[in-house]
């Protein structure tokens, strides 16, 4: 048969870029373990928020104005005069603090399953590296605005810089480009948003991503995956793997692995739908999150002569902020604060545990988890507080907290008995499978009682039943305890 | 031509020289490319001079103005509060004011020209945020220690009503004081013995 000029204009580009095997490395024949759950979505959806910031701010800055007397007013420009401005920037505003929520859970993830261990170290070096320049970029795009929040914020970050001893005051002079945070530093801040920061990013992912595929992703056990031979397959079988994996080791296959594309594409769009769910819920019914997405002091243009009563940052840099606060000292708040994020990079060489995955770890790596996401979360909180002498103290316990699940990692690490690791990965009952347990636990927890209505008839309605439910919360107590030992 | 092989040891010095060369020249062009993001020639012009009246200033009154984009305080001291500011010494990290910012003729217990009119950069010495003047005492939220002063609401430092702080609050130093100096009784310069520093 003739080929078509489809095929043929196909094969012209073929032969010259190495398409297929691109697709085929990183897609059809990336094998990933079968037993990736919930927590493997989020590595995919940092992607998803990424395009979508990359979109948006592309659509914003054709309307935004970088100039200190113009800023304000562009802003309200695009959400009240620009076609559907409101909603690229609201999708811009909320995807930041999706990024955010999206990294977060996808480092969570990480310290779950031990992703950052051995040899997946510079995966974790990147990925820190990326969050970094994440968290500068959120930095420097919420000056844009020209708010009071974005102004003094600014003021006080770069202010950070002021503590570091000989060179802190010329540095910070450098980075304002003036004496106060102004017109230049907008618009410096506005180079870095749009350009520097994005490309960097970018490279990141990219390196994120080549270093991961080079060594495999790991999986909710924890276990090194060995390449193994195709052996007792049916010749059918074997005629249809060695059509799918022509060109890539025909006779290797990854124990316990299915190909990323379909199946975790698939999976992933799953996860990408939900996501989508949500994130529309946010734009369109709470843009602002109660000003925790957009805080209400930046709705009065910057005053360079009042700071607003109570100054926080946005909710992602609270529980570092918080820190700051917490150390009586200015340098060694800076030092704190810095630390808190540098001593991240170092976690693939705190932990010494032998086994990667929480499930097979120790009762006291689990405590001290539980802990850290505790002390996290409160320092998150205490950060959108005012600095009050209860607040301080309680900022100061959960500082050391933090530090301490860090600092005394290589110890109660190396310590704990961990637990034998199966041969396979193991299999998990899926939401379908724990329906029954779950419709058999509502029954438990109700009863039908007869109940009298106003017209005299009796009907049996499903009220508390207080014995099961006790019975329930003690066996999930139970539960809860071994799964912590 | 040369068909020996390799000279290796000619390959390395290339190597070498070209490095150390390139390094130079890449050094060079950083210097442009770092310098342009310093404060420009506008930006520094910009620290012009600000005259104040204070003739009308009653006493207790703060007012502000504004230099160099940074708030300036004016405060009209009473004698109550000049008294006050004696008994603080203790309970303050610089009572000297030997560690802080202020021009010769401020550096005195008043930190101030004349002991009645304070003048002080709006800033706080920690991170930037400009503290708010609660000028009363013992307020319910700050508690009975406080004297009357300056408080900065983003991490909470301490300043008397001479911009000296507290210890045990995260501000380093006392407020910054402007170089500023009497035209008349009633007529203050604020930012010139700066701008004649500079002229020089």
């Amino acid at each position: 048969m003739k080929p078509s000029r489809l095929t043929l204009c196909g094969n012209w580009i073929l032969e010259r870029f190495p398409l297929t095997n691109l697709w085929n490395e990183h897609m059809a024949h990336y094998y990933a373990p079968k037993n990736f759950n919930f927590w493997y979505f989020f590595g995919s959806l940092a992607l998803l928020v990424l395009v979508n910031q990359f979109l948006t701010g592309i659509l914003l800055t054709m309307n935004y104005k970088p100039d200190a007397k113009l800023a304000f007013d562009s802003v309200e420009y695009i959400m009240r005069d620009v076609n559907w401005g409101w909603l690229v920037r609201y999708m811009h505003s909320t995807g930041a603090s999706a990024f955010f929520i999206v990294v977060y859970l996808h480092m969570f993830r990480g310290l779950l399953y031990g992703s950052f261990k051995h040899p997946r170290e510079l995966i974790w070096i990147f990925g820190m590296l990326l969050f970094v320049a994440l968290m500068a970029e959120a930095f420097m795009g919420y000056l844009l605005p020209w708010g009071q929040m974005s102004y003094w914020g600014a003021q006080v970050i770069i202010s950070l810089f002021s503590a570091i001893p000989v060179v802190g005051d010329e540095l910070s002079l450098w980075v304002r480009g003036d004496y106060v945070v102004s017109d230049a530093t907008l618009n410096r801040f506005f180079a870095f948003h749009v350009i520097a920061v994005p490309l960097v990013l970018v490279l990141l992912v990219f390196l994120h991503i080549v270093a991961l595929h080079e060594v495999g992703s790991n999986n909710p056990d924890g276990l090194d995956l060995k390449k193994i031979k195709q052996t007792g397959r049916r010749k059918s079988d074997e005629e249809e793997e060695e059509k799918i994996l022509r060109g890539n080791n025909p006779d290797l296959k990854i124990m316990d692995s299915i190909p990323f594309h379909p199946y975790y594409t698939v999976k992933d769009l799953v996860g990408v739908a939900v996501f989508l769910l949500f994130f529309a819920t946010v734009i369109f019914f709470m843009p602002e999150m109660g000003g925790y997405f957009l805080e209400h002091a930046n709705f009065i243009p910057a005053d360079p002569m009042k700071t607003p009563e109570h100054i926080a940052p946005v909710w992602y840099f609270t529980p570092f902020y918080a820190i700051l606060r917490a150390i009586p000292d200015k340098f060694a708040g800076v030092i704190g604060m810095g630390g808190a994020i540098v001593v991240l990079f170092l976690l693939p060489w705190l932990d010494r545990s032998k086994v990667r995955s929480i499930r097979y770890r120790g009762g006291i790596y689990k405590k001290a988890l539980l802990l850290f996401v505790i002390s996290f979360l409160a320092l998150g909180y205490l950060g959108t507080q005012p600095a009050t002498p209860t607040a301080t103290t309680f900022a100061r316990i959960f500082t050391v907290i933090y530090f301490g699940f860090f600092l005394l990692m290589p110890l109660y690490t190396r310590w704990e008995k961990s637990k034998p690791l199966p041969k396979h990965l193991t299999y998990q009952p899926s939401l379908e499978e724990r329906l029954p347990a779950l419709i058999d636990t509502f029954h438990e927890v109700t009863v039908l009682t007869p109940v009298q209505l106003h017209d005299g008839t009796v009907v049996n309605k499903r009220r508390p039943n207080a014995r099961g439910i006790l019975n329930v919360i003690t066996r999930l107590a139970i539960k809860l305890k071994k799964s912590l030992d | 031509m040369n068909t020996e092989g390799v000279d290796k040891s000619k390959r390395q010095f290339l190597t070498s020289a070209l490095t150390v060369v390139g390094a130079v020249g890449t050094g060079y062009l950083a210097v442009p490319f770092l310098a342009q993001m310093q404060p420009s020639v506008k930006a520094m012009a910009a620290g012009a001079p600000v005259e104040v009246d204070i003739s009308k200033m009653e006493a207790g009154q703060l007012i502000r103005v504004a230099w160099r984009g940074k708030p300036v305080w004016i405060l009209n001291r009473t004698p109550e509060v000049l008294e006050t500011l004696k008994t603080l010494g203790p309970q303050l990290r610089d009572p000297l004011s030997k560690e802080s910012i202020q021009p010769v003729e401020s550096a005195n217990a008043e930190r101030s020209i004349k002991p009645e009119i304070f003048v002080a950069v709006g800033l706080c010495t920690h991170l930037g945020c400009s503290p708010t003047f609660r000028p009363e005492i013992a307020p319910p939220d700050l508690g009975d220690n406080w004297k009357g002063g300056f408080f900065c609401p983003c991490h909470g430092s301490w300043f008397d009503l001479a911009g000296r702080v507290y210890s045990g609050v995260p501000a380093p130093t006392n407020l910054e004081i402007p170089p500023y100096r009497y035209v008349t009784d009633t007529q203050l310069i604020i930012g010139e013995d700066l701008q004649q520093e500079k002229g020089a």
